[in-house]
Order: C-alpha cells, then structure tokens, then sequence
C-alpha cells in the first residue's frame, strides 16, 4: 500500500497553487496522501492544504528555522519526516527542484524529476530533451521513490475535502551556513503565470520594455497571465520571472497568445500542454506557426490594439 | 589559495533536432554533434570571471563519462581551466552516481567552491548539484544569476519562480549556474592549442572509492505526441470569430 508525502510550498501563509497538482499526481499513485507544511506557524497554510480533495492528512512541522525556503534547512527535516512514506513528492517549481535532490542524496535514491504521468507505484513517464523524448522511468520497488512533479501535466485537484490537521516534530540538526538575505518579487495583481487560464506572451520583435504595453493591455482585457520569450528577458524588455520555455516556466494554459515569438525549440518545451496557442508573427516561416492553432500573419503593433478592441 | 572544481558534460548539442529511436530504446546519439552541456559552459566561464577577479587560484574541471568526455574536458581547458579530472566510466551515468564521483574529486582536492550548471540538457534532470551539495553537507545555491566572493563567504543571486532571491552562504559551497549569470566567451584557437598540453588526471569510479547505485530503469522512450498544425487566418476578426467559436474568449 502507498504512502505518499507531498511536501508543501507556501509563502505568506499563503499555499502555493502547485501543490494542488502535487497532490493530483499522488492521487494517481493511490493509497494515503499526506501534505507536509514546514513554517514557523503552519497552521493557516495547513487549514488550506486540508481541503485538497484526495488528502487524508496534513502534519505541520514548526520551527523557527523555517521562517524562509531554504533547501538546506529544509533538507534534514524532510529526511527524517520520510520515514515510513513509499513516496515523497515535491512540486516541479524552483522550490521543489531546489529541495528534492538534496533530500534524495541524503537517503541514497535516484530522483525523478518533472513527473508527467504515472503508470503505477513504481512506473513514471518524464521527459528529456526539453520534451522532445518521453521516457518511462521504472523505480525499485523495494526503494522510497522520490520525485518532482510536472505541474503543466496534472490538472489541480478539487476543493471541499477537510482533511485531518495534526503537529508533527522532527528531530534535525539544522545548518546555519545558508541565510535568506532578500527577495525581489515581481508584484502584480495578474493571474500567476502558472495557475493562469489564458497567457499572453510576447517575444523579441517587442523591441521595447514600451512596447510590452500592448502586450499587458491584451492580457488585461483576457484577464490573463503575461509571459515572455528567452530573448525578451535576455534583452531586458521584462524580469526573468516571465520567461517561458524550458530553463523559465512550464505553462498549461487553455489558450496561450504568443506574440512576435518566432517558436525556438527551448521555447516551445514550456507551452507543449497549452489547448490552444495562437501565434501573431509578420514572418510567416516562423516556427511558431508549425503548433499554432491559429495564427495571423502581420504587424503585431497594429494587430494586437485591434485584437485588444476586439475581444 | 581558492580551488575551485566546475563539472562539464558532454551532451548533445543544443541545435540538433532529437530523433527517437524506432525500437523505443532512447535517442539517436550516434553521429550527432556533441558539445560542451550550455549551462556548463556559462559555470566554466563563472569561475573563469572569478579567477581574473582574483577571487580564485586554480580552476580544474571534472567530467564523469566515457572516452570520449575528454573532447569536453579539453574545451573547459580551453575556457581557462588549470587542469582536469576524468572520471572514466562507459555508459549510462544517473544523476546521484555522477554526484558520488564528483563528491568525492571535490574531497580529494580540498575545494572550495563547486560550480556547475543547473541542468543538462540531455536528461534535464536539475539534480547533481543539489546533490554534491547534500553528500558533502554543504550550502548550495542553485539557479545562480549573480556570484560575489566575499572573503570565506558567497552572496549568490538565485533565479526562483517568484522573482530573484538573494542568499549569504559559507564557503566551501556549491553553486549552479542559471542562464543569465554571464555570457560565455569564444574559445580562442591559441587557447585551445593550449589546452591540448595541459594535465588531464584519468581517474575512476573504483579509484574514487564511489559504489554506484542501481537507480532507476529507463524501460521505454518515445516521441511527444504531436500538435497539429492549425490554420492561418487572415483578419482579426476571423481570429476573434474562431476563439468565440471555441469559448475562448
């Protein structure tokens, strides 16, 4: 029988909306699912983590050491708390990509990553080559399987359970070599770029950290995410926390609008899941237009305003 | 005195269009380009920087692999690395087994920084660096965009879904390096000339004292589904038309 530890994400008190598909994938592995909250205070995230439907019991670990995300402090609390689990699953955000091998080296198991589908307890597809392979990866069955999961291929589990909420403590030396200095967040009142149903992105032929204005008008109006291409970060039209594609984010979205994104290979890996992609380019041999739904060949500076008109 | 140990792989080349192989057994990598892993090149040339800064003495890169890594070694010796470890092992290498090995080079030459990329982009596992940190319970900073040496300590600027996160860590530590961290240099043909003189320390995974674990079993590989092509409209109209069609919109 399978037990599952999905290890929690959250800052603010506020639970990451990854972690929802976390729990889907271990959902799919069956048996218990238990969400693991490492805070100062878990109670307020824990209290979110409870109503993931498929959750059957969530352990708060506090500790004043926990009061940033940081994998070595983390690491040695996971370690212990893994004990007696057949699983331990983290998000596939830069949290959990952090996380997971350091927890993995400790207890002497191979990690998958990016999880897109399970076939069974032990049998997991991935892929490789930004997503232009798909291997299935089969695990020990004597052995913990750990894991990070691919957030663009589950969809987030329901609302309304009310798990069980119970204070775990875990006996860890912790580090004090690592200390949180600062973070830079990108505030914005738009839909998180990888929660969101609708992204507007747009690309070098932007030209201008100006012109991403009617990009955001679009998105505005779509009340969608905004997202970018690796070359409009790299020049600075916009902060690498916008980028999508293979080394920035993995997108799901029901329709992505790329907007004078020519669709390298790199790119293309992060909006593979996207339902449907609409592509706005004035060079009609762009790749982009090869997994377009629909596309629009022509001036994206007079397309777009109507487009926004429009819609 | 600051050793500083950065791991290159052999990977292949970011430009090639991946083909899977008919059987299902992996991917063609039989007569297709090979180079240096990009995020390895953008490591080398962190610690290349750190060297001219004077923050570094000595640069030796590692690779764990077959015979044929040493084309990779000799590229990061073209980059400015003093010399090279190479850790010869034939065949598959998973992540923690890879970690083991350079864990253990790391020991051996008394280091005081690890870098290395944050991924390769053959498996695009994101796991070795992580994990050299774990094995020798050190810090880690992963997904570098920034690095300053300071005295016995790094101020690393990570890349993180939420924006750009600033963290002290104590040396010796273990950094990987994210895409905008610096640009890599050309390789020189005097430099690359250079390189082929210098040492190259063949060791292995026996002489390192490292067991390989069994892992995981790759048991099938095969192509993405493909998308279709769509259609190509002419008007915004039509494109709104077709996503109101849809629901979309």
């Amino acid at each position: 029988m399978s037990k599952t530890l999905v290890i929690a994400e959250h800052a603010d008190g506020k639970l990451s909306a990854a972690i929802s598909k976390t729990v889907a994938a271990a959902s799919q592995i069956g048996g218990e699912v238990h969400v693991a909250v490492f805070a100062v205070d878990g109670a307020a995230v824990a209290a979110q983590a409870a109503q993931i439907a498929g959750v059957t019991k969530v352990l708060t670990v506090n500790n004043a050491a926990n009061n940033h995300a940081l994998a070595a402090t983390l690491a040695p609390q996971v370690v212990e708390l893994a004990k007696g689990y057949s699983h331990v699953l983290f998000p596939g955000t830069t949290f959990g990509k952090d996380l997971a091998p350091r927890v993995a080296a400790k207890l002497d198991v191979q990690q998958i990553s990016d999880i897109m589908h399970v076939h069974s307890a032990t049998s997991f597809d991935r892929p490789i080559y930004a997503g232009n392979a798909i291997c299935t990866v089969e695990a020990p069955a004597s052995q913990l399987v750990i894991g990070t999961v691919r957030l663009a291929s589950f969809q987030a589990a329901a609302g309304g359970n009310s798990a069980p909420v119970e204070a775990a403590s875990v006996t860890a030396s912790l580090p004090t070599h690592t200390r949180f200095v600062s973070l830079a967040a990108q505030k914005s009142e738009r839909p998180e770029l990888q929660s969101a149903n609708r992204v507007v992105s747009g690309g070098r032929a932007l030209a201008s950290s100006e012109n991403f204005k009617i990009i955001y008008d679009l998105a505005d109006k779509l009340k969608a995410g905004v997202g970018a291409s690796r070359a409009a970060v790299d020049s600075g039209y916009v902060p690498n926390d916008m980028q999508v594609g293979q080394t920035g984010k993995i997108i799901a979205p029901e329709l992505y609008i790329a907007i004078g994104i020519s669709g390298a290979i790199q790119h293309l890996a992060g909006i593979k899941d996207a339902r449907t992609i609409v592509a706005i380019n004035k060079d009609s041999e762009a790749p982009i237009f090869e997994v377009a739904d629909f596309g629009i060949v022509g001036d994206l500076f007079t397309l777009v305003p109507e487009l926004t008109g429009k819609v | 005195m600051m050793k500083v140990l950065v791991s290159v792989k052999r990977s292949v080349d970011y430009n090639v269009r991946i083909q899977v192989k008919p059987d299902g057994s992996g991917v063609v990598t039989e007569g297709v380009k090979h180079s240096m892993n990009p995020f390895d090149e953008i490591a080398m040339e962190e610690a290349v920087r750190l060297k001219e800064k004077g923050n570094v003495t000595e640069i030796i890169a590692v690779t764990v692999g077959g015979a044929k890594n040493e084309e990779t070694l000799r590229s990061a010796l073209a980059f400015g690395a003093d010399r090279a470890v190479h850790v010869k092992e034939e065949g598959e290498i998973q992540p923690l087994n890879a970690a083991k090995a350079l864990a253990a080079v790391f020991r051996k030459e008394g280091a005081q920084l690890f870098i290395a990329g944050k991924q390769a982009i053959d498996d695009d596992a994101s796991q070795t660096g992580q994990m050299i940190a774990s094995l020798l319970d050190l810090p880690q900073a992963t997904f570098a965009s920034k690095v300053e040496i300071d005295g016995n300590k790094a101020i690393v600027t990570r890349e993180i879904d939420a924006g750009l996160e600033t963290l002290e860590i104590d040396l010796p530590a273990v950094i990987t390096a994210d895409l905008r961290l610096n640009e890599p240099r050309y390789l020189k043909l005097p430099d690359i000339m250079k390189a082929k003189k210098k040492p190259v320390d063949v060791q292995s995974f026996a002489s390192l004292d490292v067991t390989p674990g069994a892992g995981l079993k790759i048991t099938k590989t095969a192509a993405p589904p493909k998308r279709s092509k769509g259609i190509v409209v002419k008007t915004v109209d039509e494109l709104v038309a077709a996503l109101k069609a849809k629901g979309l919109v």
